[in-house]
């Protein structure tokens, strides 16, 4: 963009120092570059900043949505049901001090209308085939029978091991099985023994894993937590 | 200082390597069949394999794609002059990584279902080629109604082949249409064809029905001028 034609004629003086402004013009100064970036940078903030407030409130809903209808689940519909929180490794009724209450870990208490306890909800995650699987898992104390579960996140094979969470009659038949319980390839009335997906062995493994080391992680917890009067 | 800004408002619509005018309808109608994304210049191939396993994500990926084409078509396009040429791909990709995090809180907010189900793939619409190429090769030498056009026309066309491509897919692989079932009970769903070589496979069919069309056509107009 060599513009010394396009110059006024009067300005003759400009030839003379021509050389080093023709090689300037072109050039876009720093600041300017700077400047371009940092307008667009704030811009940009400020968009997504807004979008995040406004959107946050629904993300959230969903995700506590999400958790209720689970519990709602495994625990078979309970009349109602407690929060416990952990704190280091006991159950308390409390939120442990100086942790955000989203992020604590729970456990959900089901209670039947009589005020029986029903169960205990309580989330776990282990690898599966390609990700973690993310699981509500629902049993009831005294006899270490599951009485459900439900799966909150998983990246398995689509048709295949995302049947873990789409093949109800697969879920289905951990209701009633007492943990720890392995898997079988043949249809089976074992309480100790549940039939895996064809084509999908592993994603069933970690399914049976996860609840074997959930309940044998909880069932302490939620006994020391009775011991101690359910305080 | 004065002459150089009188010869770049002259030089304005002198743009190098601007796309020649066109009427707006054919902007929009380029994206959709003639430069269609994936069926033509097969950009985008990482999201048309990886999420086009149901038609509700390949729809779903198909309509983010097109309102970050459209926001960012427009954003590149009404800043093009005050975008230096040093900084324009930072700024290109700024605005583009803006409007698809939007597009990734908005889905979480509305579809939270299909969002998960998308997983990274939402925010990995930064990296689709189709978006910096539009930017670079359009927006930014075209004005914000031309650019909006031509986003309009090429998120219509990457749409249109992802939901083609996620039927089908659906439809043999589960038989069925937005997870409503259609084949019965009876059919045997072909799970390969919602794994990944089963995609490649779609793509191929959906490609060589594609060649077909075009190859009759070309043989129509030539008996026509015969």
């Amino acid at each position: 963009m060599s513009g010394h034609h396009h110059g006024p004629p009067a300005a003759a003086s400009d030839s003379h120092d021509g050389p080093p402004q023709g090689v300037a013009a072109p050039k876009v100064s720093s600041f300017r570059l700077l400047a371009t970036l940092f307008i667009a940078g704030a811009m940009a903030g400020i968009a997504v900043v807004i979008v995040y407030q406004i959107t946050l409130p629904a993300i959230k809903k969903y995700a506590g949505a999400k958790i209720e209808g689970a519990v709602r689940e495994v625990l078979r519909a309970p009349a109602r049901w407690d929060t416990l929180y952990l704190a280091g490794d006991k159950l308390t009724r409390t939120p442990p001090a100086g942790v955000d209450i989203g992020e604590a870990t729970k456990a959900f208490v089901g209670f039947d209308s009589a005020g029986q306890r029903t169960g205990v909800a309580i989330e776990a995650a282990e690898p599966g085939f390609q990700e973690e699987v993310h699981l509500m898992i629902g049993f009831n104390p005294a006899d270490s029978a599951v009485t459900g579960y439900a799966v909150l996140d998983q990246k398995e094979t689509p048709g295949l091991g995302d049947k873990i969470e789409k093949d109800t009659a697969f879920r289905r038949q951990f209701h009633g099985k007492v943990a720890p319980f392995t898997g079988t390839k043949t249809t089976t009335t074992d309480a100790h023994k549940v039939q895996t997906i064809t084509g999908a062995t592993i994603s069933s493994r970690a399914v049976i894993r996860i609840i074997n080391n959930a309940v044998a992680l909880w069932l302490p917890r939620v006994r020391a937590f009775d011991q101690e009067g359910g305080k | 200082m004065t002459a150089p800004t009188v010869a770049a408002a002259s030089q304005e619509e002198l743009v190098p390597g601007a796309p020649p005018p066109a009427p707006l309808w054919f902007d929009v109608w380029r994206g959709i069949a003639k430069e269609n994304p994936v069926l033509v210049q097969m950009l985008g191939m990482c999201p048309t394999m990886a999420v086009t396993n149901t038609l509700a994500n390949g729809t779903a990926m198909g309509l983010a794609t097109l309102f970050v084409l459209v926001g960012s078509g427009l954003f590149v396009s009404l800043f093009r002059k005050h975008i230096a040429n040093e900084v324009r791909i930072t700024s290109y990709i700024l605005i583009i990584a803006t409007f698809v995090t939007l597009a990734d809180m908005i889905l979480a907010a509305t579809f939270p279902d299909i969002s998960k189900a998308l997983g990274p793939f939402i925010p990995l619409i930064v990296a689709n080629c189709l978006l910096l190429g539009r930017a670079e090769a359009f927006a930014a030498k075209v004005g914000p109604v031309r650019a909006v056009a031509d986003g309009l026309g090429m998120g219509l066309g990457f749409t249109v082949s992802l939901m083609a491509l996620s039927a089908l897919r659906e439809i043999l692989g589960s038989g069925s249409v937005f997870g409503i079932n259609i084949l019965g009970p009876r059919f045997e769903p072909w799970v390969f064809f919602v794994a990944p070589p089963g995609g490649f496979m779609a793509l191929g069919i959906l490609l060589l029905i594609k060649g077909a069309i075009m190859t009759r056509n070309a043989r129509r107009a030539a008996e026509a001028r015969a």
